[in-house]
C-alpha cells in the first residue's frame, strides 16, 4: 500500500450531498410548484393554504419542523457540494475561500433555520 | 541523458469539447437553482419567525410576476435535476439482484421517477387536506 | 487496385519530444477499403508517409488494450473502430486525453501502472489453505459478484474519459478502482479492509463526481463508474462506523 495516505473527510459532505440530492429530486419540483406557483396564484390549490396560522401550526409541529429543516438545510448542503466541485471543474481553484463560501453558507443557513424553528416553539 | 519530455495538455475548457460533458455541466448547474429555491424558503422561514405582518409580506412578494418567472425557472431546472438524478442512479448504487438477475438501469431510473411522482402526489394531497 | 479505394483524410496530433515545443496536427490522405480499421489507417501512414509516427498496438482484436486513442475526441480502441464510419469526413487522432504525451499517440502510463500496483490486484486469501486442504471453492453466485470487473483489459480509455483524473492526476481513477473492487468482491479475498485505506484516502473514490463517461467508453462493459460509486458508499460506511468496528477501520 502507498505510504502517507490521508483519510478524506469527504464522507461528511458527500452524505449531506446525497441526502439533499435525493430529497430535492423527490420533493423539489412539487414543492416549487406548490409554494411558488399554485398557492401564491390560487392555481389548482387553495390560496389560503399558506396563511400565517396554518404555516405557524405547521412549523410548530414536530414533523413540520423536521421537514422544513431537512428541505432548507439539505437542499443547500447538496447545492454547496455541487457548486464547489463545479468551480474546481471550470478551473476556479479558489481553494479554502470557495470552500468557506459554499459550505459556510449552507452551515449558516442550517443554524438560522434551527434557531428560527426552535424560536417558533412547539 | 534522457530524451523524454512528456507533454501535459491543459484542461481549460474540457467540458465544452464533448456533448456528454456539456450535458454534465448543465445538470450539475441545476444546483444553483436548488440553492436559489432553498434561499427563498429560508427567507420565508425567517419572516415566519418575525410574525404575521412579515409573513404576509413574504407571501405578497411570492405573488409578484417576477417571483412567478423565478419559480418557473426553478421548476424547470429542478425537474431536470430530478430526471438526471435518477438517470445517474444505476451507476451510483450497488447492483440490485432480483430472482438471480441484475435489475436493469431503465427499471432503476423508472422507479426513482415513479417515487418522485408519488412523493409529489402525497404532498399535493396533504396541502389539499391541511390547507383546504 | 488503388483506383478502387476511397481516400480519407486522417489528421494526427504529432509530438516529438526531441524537436517539438508542443504538439501540432498533420494531415495525411489515406486510401482505404471498407474493412480497414483506424489502427490500419495509422499503420498505412507509418508505412507509406512517415515512419516516425509512433503508436501502440498489438493484438488487433480488442483484447490487448494497447491501441486506445482519441478518435474525433472520443476515447476508443483504434483496432475496433472503422475508417468507413467516418468517411467522407476528416478523422482526427490524438493521444489519449489526460495523460502526458510521450511521443505522437503514445502516452506515459507509468502513473497508471503505479496505481495498479497500489490496489494490490491479486487475491490475498481470507484464510490461507495448505495444499492438502485443497482448492478454494466458490459458488456460481459468488463468482457472479465480481465476474464483470474481471473483464478490464487496462486500456485506460476510462482515464481518457475521466475529467476528474485530468484535473487531479493523483486520483486512483476508474480502471484501477474497478479492479480493486473485483478483488474486494471475490469470496476468496480477505483484504478489503486493507484496500479501504486507499479507497477512503484523499486520492481515493471521492474525487469522482459521477460523470459516468468512463462506463460509457469502456470497450468491455466493466462499468467502472459503478465500482467507484459503490466504494464511495463503502468508504462512507467505514468513515462513520469505524469506531464501532473491532479493528477500528483504517486510519
Amino acid at each position: 500500500m502507498k505510504p502517507g495516505l490521508k483519510r478524506s473527510n469527504a464522507p461528511i459532505f458527500w452524505s449531506l450531498f446525497g441526502a439533499g440530492g435525493m430529497l430535492s429530486a423527490l420533493f423539489g419540483p412539487a414543492l416549487v410548484f406548490i409554494t411558488g406557483i399554485a398557492v401564491p396564484f390560487g392555481f389548482i390549490l387553495p390560496a389560503d393554504a399558506m396563511s400565517y396560522p396554518k404555516m405557524l401550526a405547521f412549523a410548530q409541529n414536530f414533523i413540520g419542523k423536521g421537514f422544513i429543516l431537512a428541505v432548507i438545510a439539505l437542499f443547500l448542503w447538496f447545492a454547496a457540494h455541487r457548486i464547489f466541485h463545479s468551480l474546481h471543474e471550470v478551473g476556479i481553484h479558489a481553494g479554502v475561500g470557495a470552500k468557506l463560501i459554499c459550505y459556510g453558507s449552507a452551515f449558516v443557513a442550517t443554524v438560522i433555520s434551527v434557531v428560527v424553528l426552535l424560536g417558533l416553539g412547539f | 541523458m534522457s530524451k523524454r519530455r512528456p507533454y501535459v495538455r491543459p484542461m481549460e475548457g474540457w467540458w465544452k469539447k464533448n456533448p456528454y460533458f456539456v450535458e454534465y455541466m448543465i445538470h450539475e448547474s441545476t444546483a444553483l437553482f436548488v440553492a436559489g429555491y432553498a434561499f427563498v424558503l429560508l427567507v420565508g422561514l425567517v419572516r415566519l419567525g418575525q410574525g404575521e405582518a412579515a409573513w404576509n409580506g413574504w407571501l405578497e412578494a411570492l405573488s409578484s410576476p417576477f417571483s412567478l418567472i423565478i419559480h418557473l425557472l426553478f421548476l424547470v431546472a429542478i425537474l431536470y435535476h430530478t430526471y438526471t438524478w435518477f438517470k445517474i442512479m444505476p451507476i451510483t448504487m450497488p447492483p440490485i439482484i432480483v430472482g438471480g438477475k441484475k435489475v436493469g438501469p431503465g427499471v432503476i431510473t423508472g422507479s426513482g421517477l415513479l417515487a418522485a411522482l408519488g412523493a409529489s402526489l402525497v404532498m399535493f394531497a396533504l396541502v389539499f387536506w391541511l390547507g383546504g | 487496385m488503388t483506383e478502387n479505394l476511397k481516400i480519407i483524410e486522417i489528421e494526427v496530433l504529432r509530438y516529438n519530444p526531441e524537436s517539438d515545443r508542443e504538439p501540432h496536427l498533420e494531415v495525411y490522405k489515406v486510401p482505404f477499403s471498407d474493412d480497414m480499421s483506424v489502427l490500419q489507417g495509422a499503420q498505412y501512414i507509418k508505412d507509406n508517409f512517415d515512419g516516425s509516427l509512433t503508436f501502440r498496438w498489438s493484438c488487433r482484436m480488442a483484447i490487448c488494450g494497447s491501441c486506445g486513442m482519441m478518435i474525433n475526441g472520443i476515447p476508443k480502441l483504434s483496432c475496433e473502430t472503422f475508417l468507413r464510419d467516418y468517411y467522407p469526413n476528416r478523422i482526427r487522432l490524438e493521444a489519449m486525453h489526460h495523460f502526458p504525451i510521450e511521443k505522437d499517440l503514445v502516452v506515459d502510463l507509468s502513473g497508471f501502472i503505479e496505481k495498479l500496483e497500489s490496489i494490490q490486484p491479486y487475491i490475498i486469501p481470507k484464510e490461507p489453505r495448505s495444499l492438502e486442504q485443497g482448492e478454494y471453492l466458490q459458488s456460481p453466485k459468488q463468482f457472479s459478484d465480481y465476474i464483470q470487473f474481471t473483464s478490464c483489459i487496462n486500456c485506460t480509455l476510462c482515464y481518457a474519459a475521466c475529467p476528474q483524473f485530468g484535473l487531479n492526476p493523483d486520483f486512483i481513477g476508474p480502471g484501477a478502482i474497478a479492479l480493486l473492487h473485483r478483488y474486494n468482491m471475490d469470496s476468496r479475498d480477505g483484504a478489503a479492509a486493507e484496500r479501504m485505506e486507499l479507497v477512503a484516502s484523499e486520492e481515493g473514490v471521492f474525487h469522482c463526481s459521477a460523470v459516468g463517461y468512463c462506463s460509457e467508453v469502456c470497450p468491455k462493459h466493466v462499468d467502472p463508474a459503478n465500482a467507484v460509486n459503490i466504494n464511495k458508499t463503502n468508504a462512507a460506511r467505514d468513515y462513520f462506523l469505524r469506531f464501532l468496528s473491532p479493528k477500528g477501520g483504517s486510519k
